[in-house]
């Protein structure tokens, strides 16, 4: 009985080929913007967590808090509250951690030859290598021993070693940050651009070199903290921050001078933003699928109201309430069904199309594809059954009548 | 006795008037009769035709069809009972565009539960008896009035249904087909089955055996032909 409903139901669609594609359109239109737009949601996800995961993988930044000069507080990172024994003393003393690096950061002109190029550098320790995921193109990084004999020695960002040195080589070549010499060892891999900018335009020194013999500080700026795990990295936080108010002696009503940020929760902040913007594009994308649902009632309602007749000689012929509900029925569903196919072949073309005209990222999510075409399924039912109720609820004798 | 009426009433509400359509029938009909029913419009022939043809239910009174009652049973049941013992042939004989003769004759056993194979089997045999089997693949908008009719009687045989009701068969033919079908008709009477024919032509009316006149929802004469 079901797969006569079904060719019934297919006849009366050919019978009217250009009306069932049209209404078919709508549905097209609704699962393919879905699975567009979800795709394009997921693409900024997936970009925003990759920058942020490469900064490094658990990570913590410890930074001073703000300098108060006369009542006048400076911008947070102006204190000079860090100094290197804070750092040994979290490597040592808080549980739960890989990797601990020191680092000062200042931006310098940097001249090779007639080239120049203004950048931010960064003294730190080689663990920097690990916290931060550096992998050494050419050449190799700087040692510990380096950083003992305040050697002047420098590792290039890529971007850095484009600009000054044209394609050349540049290990062993001597570069003058801020007029001083500095020989290059190394050149890093290029990373791209992420939550902090592009993190390719950056030269990486032993950290006393910087702080003697290039910005005279004794006090540091940073301390970059792996943790050994997510599940550690708020206890880790913690550890920190008790440990820092100890050393500084800090009484508990005064606040702290110095900002522990855990990278884990800035990325878990981001991944609920990017998680809003998806769910808002596939909501409005949602939308047109239930103005396409609406097109669907609004034909069947004119197709069962031209058929009456046609009702009428079923019914006298014998065909029973479910005989004439399951055959609207179907025609509704056929008609979402196969929009919501061909739906999903629009949507997965306009994302592989987005991504390679726009050069937006775009992740196909097979989730939104069984969501959407089940949605599209739903609507065909939901939009169809009223219509299907009314042809098989018609008084044979009066759908007789009907002229 | 195919067919036993008795005191059926037909009461409308049309706009808060009450419309006394069947008055008290009193009708029996038995196995392989050729009944006409005759009366002007507004007699309630039509109510009948409809009560008969179990598209309707009386209001109150028995309708025993083939030793059933049919006067109160559901839509559904109604329809399986149209399906199995009733036959129906219209004026405008209410054939369905785009299908093909052969599908329409076969269109009442798809809601037999017939499988496909033997319903074009068993369609393309009673085309057959109606003399249409060359026609079956066109559509019915291709066919003279006339086989178009010829067309709906297959249709109406095509379940070997008990009684076989015709509305006015002839209102839209010219005399030639009229009379064409007619003649099958009264073949089919000669082979035993049960026809109901509803018109308001003497000379159709002719082709029966006996004629039911109704006036005001009440049977007005019952008349007898001796052959």
């Amino acid at each position: 009985m079901f797969s006569e409903s079904i060719s019934i139901a297919l006849a009366g669609l050919k019978a009217n080929k250009l009306r069932a594609m049209l209404t078919m359109l709508g549905i097209i239109i609704g699962v393919g913007a879905v699975i567009a737009m979800v795709s394009i949601g997921m693409g900024v996800k997936d970009k925003v967590a990759t920058s942020i995961a490469g900064l490094g993988s658990n990570l913590l930044v410890v930074t001073p808090g703000a300098s108060n000069a006369g009542g006048s507080r400076q911008a947070a990172g102006s204190s000079i509250t860090l100094n290197e024994k804070d750092a040994i003393a979290i490597s040592q003393e808080v549980a739960g951690i890989n990797l601990v690096a020191p680092a000062v950061t200042r931006s310098y002109q940097v001249v090779f030859g007639n080239q120049n190029w203004t950048t931010s550098i960064q003294g730190t320790t080689p663990d920097i290598q690990g916290i931060r995921n550096y992998n050494i193109e050419e050449g190799s990084f700087f040692t510990n021993q380096d950083l003992e004999t305040r050697a002047r020695v420098a590792v290039l960002g890529k971007t850095v070693a484009e600009n000054l040195f044209n394609g050349g080589t540049p290990i062993g070549q001597t570069i003058r940050i801020n007029n001083a010499p500095f020989r290059v060892v190394g050149v890093l891999e290029a990373k791209g651009e992420s939550a902090g900018g592009n993190q390719d335009d950056t030269v990486i020194i032993p950290l006393k070199t910087a702080q003697e013999r290039l910005m005279g500080i004794t006090y540091i700026q940073n301390i970059n903290v792996q943790a050994t795990g997510t599940d550690v990295i708020y206890q880790v936080q913690d550890d920190i921050t008790t440990l820092l108010r100890a050393r500084h002696k800090l009484p508990t009503t005064t606040p702290d001078d110095f900002t522990v940020r855990n990278m884990v929760a800035i990325m878990a902040a981001a991944d609920e933003t990017t998680s809003m913007i998806t769910s808002l594009l596939a909501v409005v994308a949602g939308l047109s699928l239930l103005v396409g649902g609406i097109g669907i009632m609004n034909i069947m309602l004119v197709s069962v109201t031209e058929r009456t007749r046609e009702i009428g000689i079923r019914k006298a012929l014998g065909a029973r309430y479910q005989n004439i509900l399951l055959q609207f029925l179907i025609e509704a569903i056929v008609i979402s069904v196969t929009g919501g196919v061909l739906g999903i072949a629009l949507g997965i073309g306009a994302s592989y199309g987005i991504s390679s005209v726009a050069g937006w990222n775009t992740v196909i999510s097979s989730l939104a594809i069984v969501a959407a075409f089940a949605f599209s399924v739903f609507i065909g039912l939901f939009f169809g059954i009223y219509p299907a109720r009314k042809a098989a609820l018609l008084d044979p004798i009066e759908a007789l009548r009907y002229e | 006795m195919s067919i036993l009426l008795s005191e059926v009433t037909k009461v409308y509400q049309l706009g808060g008037e009450r419309v006394n359509a069947l008055a008290g029938i009193n009708l029996s009909i038995s196995p392989g009769e050729f009944t006409a029913i005759m009366g002007p419009s507004g007699s309630g022939k039509s109510t009948l035709m409809n009560i008969l043809g179990c598209l309707d239910r009386p209001t109150a009174g028995s309708y025993m069809l083939d030793g059933e009652e049919v006067a109160t049973l559901n839509d559904d049941q109604l329809a399986i009972t149209r399906n199995k013992k009733i036959g129906f042939v219209f004026q405008s004989f209410n054939l369905l565009p785009r299908m093909t003769t052969l599908q329409n004759v076969a269109l009442p056993m798809v809601y037999a539960g017939v499988d496909k194979r033997e319903r074009l089997a068993r369609a393309e045999q009673v085309l057959g008896m109606v003399g249409l089997e060359s026609r079956m693949n066109h559509q019915p908008n291709e066919l003279s009035g006339g086989q178009r009719q010829r067309v709906a009687i297959a249709r109406a045989l095509v379940n070997d249904p008990t009684i076989i009701m015709a509305d006015e068969p002839t209102g839209n033919l010219d005399t030639k087909s009229g009379d064409e079908v007619m003649n099958i008709f009264s073949e089919l009477n000669s082979q035993g089955r049960t026809i109901i024919l509803v018109t308001h032509e003497p000379d159709i009316a002719e082709y029966a055996g006996r004629v039911v006149y109704v006036r005001d929802g009440l049977i007005e004469r019952d008349e007898w032909k001796v052959r």
